[in-house]
């Protein structure tokens, strides 16, 4: 028994420095060498390509419905026959008719983890009505520049394709 | 056509790792491989361990339980203590005493249930050294279970079942640390952080928004949470967090992971018991149960979500709820059964807002007893148990003491099987009970209804299979789940790992019984379509009128049952 204990502490301790200590820390340092714009949250000028954000107004393009409080990231977890999650769609989908948009299901419902700085490309051409009539722009050039965004399935076969928003609307401001 | 070739990329990547995996991981534990020798010896001299040593199965769980009452103290020190420890950018206060004791034995014992938000509760220094630290080891436990149950069924007249110190060493030395490694840069390559820089203010000029982004250590975990068949997310959003994984290739990575060791089991089972069919054999019971739980589950995502398609929205693309745009829903619903069915406990997408059918598959994908695979040699000795019950049975119906892999199977292990495999059903059942009966527990669930009740019922599922993943609008960090969860935990890892030890123990000293023609064969259509049974039996008429409160309810509500 004493003797486990022993053994227990020894292992403990080296577990700490070989799995707790030096293996993140060589992690950080290899991944800091070779990936320093990944390792270090893919950040630009406007924020991190992966972290969301909120939208607002009828000039830019939208992405999932949420608040994007990077500290508090998750989902609403409303069930699946909640009241409160249909009240909030009903709420959201008058709100894109106001502006003109037939919304997919994915500009009123929530991501996972509230943050999704994606949107499919449906629902990207989507809100170019909106967004053409705000900036008096062709939805031609519209449709063309969210096409040139669209991220296909990574070797084709995995994921979804999508837009990221804020690049999307990074070269909508470019446009001008 | 993109989600089958995911499916079928995945079974080519699963099946080489089986075969390859398989042979490194049996010349580990057979303490073959040697190439980091350098570590190991020391460490064995300074435990007083020779590299052959070897324990009954008593000591052998005295060992198993002394280290892992130290791993808990030690990782709930550390939460306690970690405003006082350095790498805490973000000034975390201590973590409360309850909360410390579920995080500690959720992590200990390869659960992973978290009752807090990482990101706003532990500090760089508890996520490596508490968390990350027992990711590692508690998957190396349940391979140290698992291989000594199978020495058990391949030695004779033996009175050791091998040595818990060694197996846990080489074990996390030689298998979890260097893949881990690989696969962590892996994911920094994607996207995924990998700093200790604390987190960043941005601000964006365009649309006038200001952010504050935490960070951290983040790929190391990753790749170990998945692996280690863990789940303990860095950030509360677990795997559908941008930063934890950023691309449909780390879902499928992470999928692929989460697999590995608990299919590669099986190779090892067979190998080392003489006969890779025998593995074979239980490894397509495994994969009858994933792919059948698979299929219902993703055809019922790609429904429409009931609450959504009543505010009058078409949904083509099936439920989009609480799921990530890059994923997909059918990749998220591979994700969600993977996860759910390896005791992995990780989420890519909210498994609270998933259909009521898709969420029952997750549910009841976890009732299976964890054995389709099930987690990191837990998934395995919990099959060998129902494996021990079915020849039970087979043998009644012919009339003969049964026998597996040529031990005889007596009283002794057909009681010892029972038990296992009895802990958790009446763990989830009578906790799930309490729960709804008291005002602590019915103050939980966020949903109201059926969906509530699923809510607490999925809760007490995970935490006693020691999966970790939840329907989580539930409010868990609160004095009374913390402790009742705590207890299931313990429960569900510590209560089945000792009878199992003690099984190994007995199968060991035994003799092999020569097979005859009337010996029942185990590596056999006819017994994995028996043991399937048997799993379905005992999960089915255990779990079914509690099912039928929740979920059933929910989806007979909704007027569909696909």
């Amino acid at each position: 028994m004493l003797i486990q204990l022993r053994r227990s502490l020894v292992v403990v301790v080296f577990s700490i420095l070989l799995l707790g200590l030096a293996y993140p820390l060589a992690t950080t340092g290899v991944a800091q060498l070779i990936f320093p714009h990944q390792a270090n949250g893919s950040l630009g000028p406007n924020g991190s390509a992966l972290i969301g954000q909120k939208w607002t107004g009828t000039k830019w393009f939208h992405g999932r419905p949420g608040s994007y409080n990077a500290m508090a990231s998750g989902a609403s977890n409303l069930g699946p026959l909640s009241k409160t999650l249909e009240a909030h769609v009903a709420k959201r989908v008058a709100a894109w008719h106001k502006v003109g948009v037939t919304p997919t299901a994915e500009l009123v419902t929530s991501s996972a983890s509230g943050l999704d700085p994606d949107i499919s490309p449906a629902s990207a051409y989507a809100q170019i009505p909106m967004v053409a009539k705000a900036r008096h722009l062709s939805p031609s050039v519209l449709h063309h520049l969210i096409s040139s965004q669209v991220h296909g399935r990574q070797f084709g076969f995995l994921g979804a394709p999508y837009v990221n928003v804020l690049s999307l609307n990074e070269a909508l401001a470019h446009l001008h | 056509m993109a989600y089958a070739l995911t499916i079928v990329a995945l079974v080519v990547a699963l099946g080489l790792t089986w075969r390859f995996l398989g042979a490194y991981m049996v010349a580990v534990l057979e303490g073959r491989m040697r190439w980091l020798g350098f570590i190991e010896k020391p460490l064995y001299r300074l435990l007083g361990i020779e590299p052959d040593a070897e324990q009954s199965w008593q000591r052998y769980s005295i060992s198993l339980l002394v280290f892992s009452g130290v791993s808990i103290l030690v990782t709930y020190a550390i939460m306690r203590l970690q405003q006082f420890l350095p790498l805490n950018p973000q000034h975390m206060g201590a973590v409360t005493p309850a909360l410390a004791w579920n995080t500690a034995v959720s992590f200990v014992t390869n659960t992973n249930w978290q009752n807090y938000l990482g990101e706003q509760t532990m500090s760089y220094f508890t996520q490596m050294n508490a968390l990350v630290v027992q990711m590692f080891i508690s998957p190396a436990v349940g391979i140290a279970v698992a291989v000594a149950l199978i020495r058990g069924f391949a030695r004779k007249g033996s009175p050791t079942i091998g040595n818990f110190w060694l197996d846990l060493i080489r074990s996390t030395l030689y298998v979890l640390l260097p893949i881990s490694f690989v696969f962590a840069l892996i994911f920094v390559g994607q996207g995924a952080l990998q700093t200790l820089g604390g987190p960043v203010h941005v601000h964006n000029a365009l649309n006038g928004t200001t952010q504050t982004i935490p960070r951290g250590p983040v790929a190391s975990q990753e790749a170990i949470k998945q692996f280690g068949t863990n789940g303990g997310g860095f950030f509360n959003a677990n795997s559908a967090h941008p930063f934890e994984s950023p691309t449909g290739l780390t879902n499928f990575l992470s999928i692929f992971l989460l697999l590995s060791i608990p299919v590669t089991l099986t190779y090892v089972f067979g190998k080392m018991v003489g006969s890779v069919r025998q593995g074979v054999a239980v490894l397509a019971a495994m994969i009858f149960f994933f792919g059948v739980w698979t299929t219902y589950t993703t055809v019922a995502e790609k429904g429409p979500n009931p609450a959504v398609a009543a505010a009058g929205v078409a949904q083509p693309r099936g439920n989009t709820v609480g799921k990530e745009a890059r994923f997909g829903v059918s990749s998220s619903a591979l994700f969600g059964v993977s996860a759910t069915q390896t005791s992995t406990g990780a989420a890519n997408s909210a498994y609270d807002s998933y259909t009521p059918v898709g969420g029952m598959g997750l549910l009841t994908g976890m009732m299976l007893g964890e054995v389709s695979p099930g987690g990191v040699g837990s998934g395995m000795y919990t099959i060998l148990l129902f494996a021990i019950v079915t020849v039970f049975i087979g043998g009644l119906m012919v009339g003969r003491t049964p026998e597996y892999l040529g031990k005889k199977i007596q009283a002794r292990e057909v009681k010892l099987a029972g038990i296992g495999v009895l802990v958790m059903p009446v763990t989830v059942l009578v906790l799930s009970g309490i729960a709804v009966s008291v005002h602590a527990g019915q103050a939980g669930p966020l949903n109201a209804g059926p969906h509530g009740f699923s809510e607490i019922l999925y809760a007490y599922t995970s935490m006693s299979n020691n999966n970790g993943s939840a329907f989580a609008g539930l409010t868990g960090d609160t004095p009374f789940y913390n402790i009742t969860g705590g207890i299931a935990m313990l429960l569900g890892r510590f209560a089945i790992m000792v009878p199992v030890l003690a099984l190994a123990g007995t199968l060991a000293a035994k003799g092999v019984v020569p097979a005859t023609a009337g010996t029942v064969r185990t590596d056999t259509p006819l017994f994995v379509g028996l043991l399937i049974g048997v799993v379905l039996i005992v999960g089915g008429l255990t779990f079914f009128p509690a099912v039928s409160l929740g979920p059933v309810v929910e989806a007979l509500t909704h007027g569909r049952l696909y």
